[in-house]
């Protein structure tokens, strides 16, 4: 079923720009900066045998992308839900 | 059992898995051709993509790559995972709205335009080919070095694997045999990691082994690795970039907007059934793949510390005598991936960054993976794995491929352009013929590799980034971008790259026609060749807007079209309109 409106249509986008707004900014700052731009900064910062810039390069970052991924999925279940326009099972 | 026997049992038992798989899982339809039917399970559908994704160069040379090139390497490592979060958020689910067989066919109909959809469609195969060759090579270099047959053969035999699965299951067997593919692949690649891992560390799991101290001290790895390597001579491992921090900034960026456009990866998910499987499939497809890539880093560094190790065994007062070698040594000399030359005359083996006095002359990036198991002295059956597994990465992403552009031709230039009214049984037996000569295309470019062969990998992701990924964010993001802006972003995307590529590498690669020379002085802020997809990708975004803004906006029912896709509920499997 489509939105009941034309503004709930455009209340349901806005809300889905937001999250997907805040996840990429995580997306960003994981690994453009404390993988590239700051990792000198971070690297003084150890994680036992890690340096942490080095870490995120190489690891952390590619865990935060998996998390992103299932958190966005799951948001948009809740806000398809909300505004009713899931698919029934 | 010796080692050959072993390693043609468990190859051939692969083999006759994706056979069977095949006979099993026929099209019937050209939406079991296209999109396997529709019904594939969101995690079926990621462990597939994590295959179809995952292509020899990931499985085979990434880890070497970055064994040498220490924390500059990261760029693979952030570029090829980062892309699945912009293609779970940015395009997969509204790609799966609209429901329809490819991308092309997006592309055209968003942009009310059949020129639009030609362009995308040469786009597409430029992109795709260049890619495909790099998989065809991986399967004739498998073959040669672990059956022991010759490249040619290998390539032969690989094709026909492919054409048996590919021609009569169509994306259905694609689909059913990467899952398969993947089981292999990360087995092969996962078990030689966690048995080096234990041996250097005491850590079964690599990626904190990665972390540990080496067993028996309390040195980390890490740092011991950091110590051995600048001792001779090499840049510190941890720290050095690749080039600059702009020139990794824009590589990685790269990387990861030409994942999210590429083709082959996109259609996959047209085959799950709702919208919220294509959001909640991608994250299924990124864990499987991370399973591999956050495991590479640790083969890397572990494989690096071995083999200085073993030239230069830590506490001895002399290095490795070159007659004492251990066997793998000789075995991988005899491919010439190893080689070996006493420089000054004493018997013993110098490993060290200076070319005058370094003995190893040759040191193949691709023998971190190929001869790990080898290294770790792990039993016969691992390597048979290993080599399975190399061939399964690489059959997977070519099938892969060769179905985007097989469906690119018989869909999108065929029914879409040249005889819209052909039938479905018609288009079933054209998407077969065109499956057949794509792998023939493809396997003839592998038998004769063109000049630029080597570089043809990264280009793609340059090449996909400036050109498709831009054009489907517009697409789903504006309503404004018309027909015209998007065919001259396109076109002034990928020329652009194109031509950056071919000034400083040669026209079509031939070296004496790169007018600017392939040196640094002259790249563009620092910024080198393969990592300049993403300059591509801005141009098109400015020509695209610019043009738009002077001409006519889009119809209504277009504006509309935009609306729908953005709307999850009201889907049908993909169809025909």
């Amino acid at each position: 079923m489509p939105f009941k409106s034309r503004e709930l249509a455009r209340a349901y986008w806005k809300e889905n720009l937001r999250l997907m707004f805040w996840l990429s900014l995580v997306w960003f700052v994981v690994s453009y900066g404390c993988g590239i731009l700051f990792v000198d900064e971070l690297n003084t910062v150890r994680l036992g045998g890690f340096k942490l810039g080095f870490w995120f390069a190489q690891q952390g970052s590619i865990y935060v992308f998996v998390a992103l991924v299932f958190i966005y999925a799951r948001m948009m279940d809740k806000l398809d839900r909300k505004y009713g326009v899931n698919d029934e099972d | 059992m010796d080692l050959k026997t072993l390693t043609y049992l468990v190859v051939g038992a692969t083999f006759l898995l994706y056979i069977g798989i095949a006979i099993w899982s026929r099209a019937g339809s050209t939406k079991d051709f296209y999109i396997a039917g529709g019904g594939v399970h969101p995690i079926a559908n990621g462990m597939a993509t994590a295959a179809d994704w995952m292509s020899a160069a990931s499985f085979i040379s990434m880890a070497g790559l970055i064994a040498y090139m220490g924390y500059g390497g990261s760029v693979f490592l952030m570029g090829w995972t980062g892309g699945f979060v912009l293609l779970a958020m940015f395009l997969a689910p509204y790609l799966r709205k609209y429901g329809k067989f490819t991308v092309p066919e997006f592309i055209g109909d968003r942009f009310y335009s059949r020129t639009a959809r030609i362009v995308a469609v040469v786009c597409l195969i430029i992109c795709s080919v260049t890619y495909v060759i790099g998989q065809m090579k991986g399967v004739g270099v498998a073959f040669s070095r672990f059956l022991e047959v010759s490249y040619d053969t290998g390539l032969l035999i690989g094709m026909a694997i492919v054409f048996f699965y590919a021609v009569v299951g169509g994306m259905k067997g694609i689909t059913y045999t990467q899952i398969a593919q993947y089981c292999v692949l990360i087995m092969a690649y996962t078990i030689p990691a966690i048995f080096i891992s234990i041996n250097l560390t005491g850590n079964w799991l690599p990626q904190l082994g990665l972390g540990s101290t080496i067993s028996g001290g309390d040195v980390y790895l890490l740092d011991k690795l950091d110590q051995v390597v600048t001792d001779l001579g090499f840049d510190q491992y941890t720290t050095s970039e690749r080039l600059s921090t702009l020139n990794m900034f824009a590589y990685t960026l790269s990387l990861m907007i030409g994942t999210a456009g590429l083709p082959h990866v996109i259609i996959r998910f047209f085959t799950v059934p709702k919208v919220r499987d294509a959001r909640s499939s991608a994250g299924w497809a990124l864990l499987f793949i991370a399973i591999l890539y956050t495991t590479a880093p640790a083969v890397s560094a572990m494989a690096r510390l071995n083999l200085h190790n073993t030239i230069a065994p830590p506490g001895a007062d002399s290095n490795l005598a070159y007659e004492e070698r251990p066997q793998w040594f000789q075995n991988w000399e005899k491919t010439g991936l190893l080689a070996y030359e006493d420089k000054n005359g004493d018997g013993r083996i110098q490993y060290t960054a200076d070319a005058e006095s370094n003995e190893m002359v040759t040191v193949d990036r691709d023998i971190i993976v190929l001869a790990n198991p080898e290294i770790a002295g792990l039993p016969h059956w691992v390597i048979a794995l290993v080599a399975a597994g190399g061939l399964a990465a690489a059959l997977s992403t070519a099938a892969g491929l060769l179905l985007a552009i097989a469906s690119a031709i018989s869909h999108d230039l065929l029914k879409g352009v040249v005889m819209p009214n052909i039938s479905e049984k018609a288009e079933l037996r054209a998407s077969r013929l065109s499956m057949a000569a794509a792998i023939g295309f493809a396997g003839y470019l592998g038998l004769n590799p063109p000049d630029f062969a080597a570089g043809t990998v990264a280009l793609a992701f340059g090449l996909a980034a400036a050109s498709i990924f831009p054009a489907l964010m517009m697409g789903i993001f504006s309503q404004r971008i018309n027909r015209e802006g998007a065919i001259a972003g396109m076109i002034a995307g990928i020329s652009v790259t194109l031509l950056y590529v071919f000034q400083h590498k040669g026209i079509m690669f031939v070296q004496s026609t790169a007018f600017l020379g392939d040196m640094p002085e002259n790249w563009f802020f620092g910024i080198e060749p393969n990592a300049f997809g993403v300059v591509g990708a801005v141009v098109n975004f400015t020509v695209a807007y610019g043009v738009s803004a002077v001409t006519q906006a889009p119809p209504a029912e277009i504006q509309e079209l935009v609306e729908d896709i953005r709307t999850p509920s009201g889907v049908g499997a993909a169809q025909e309109h």
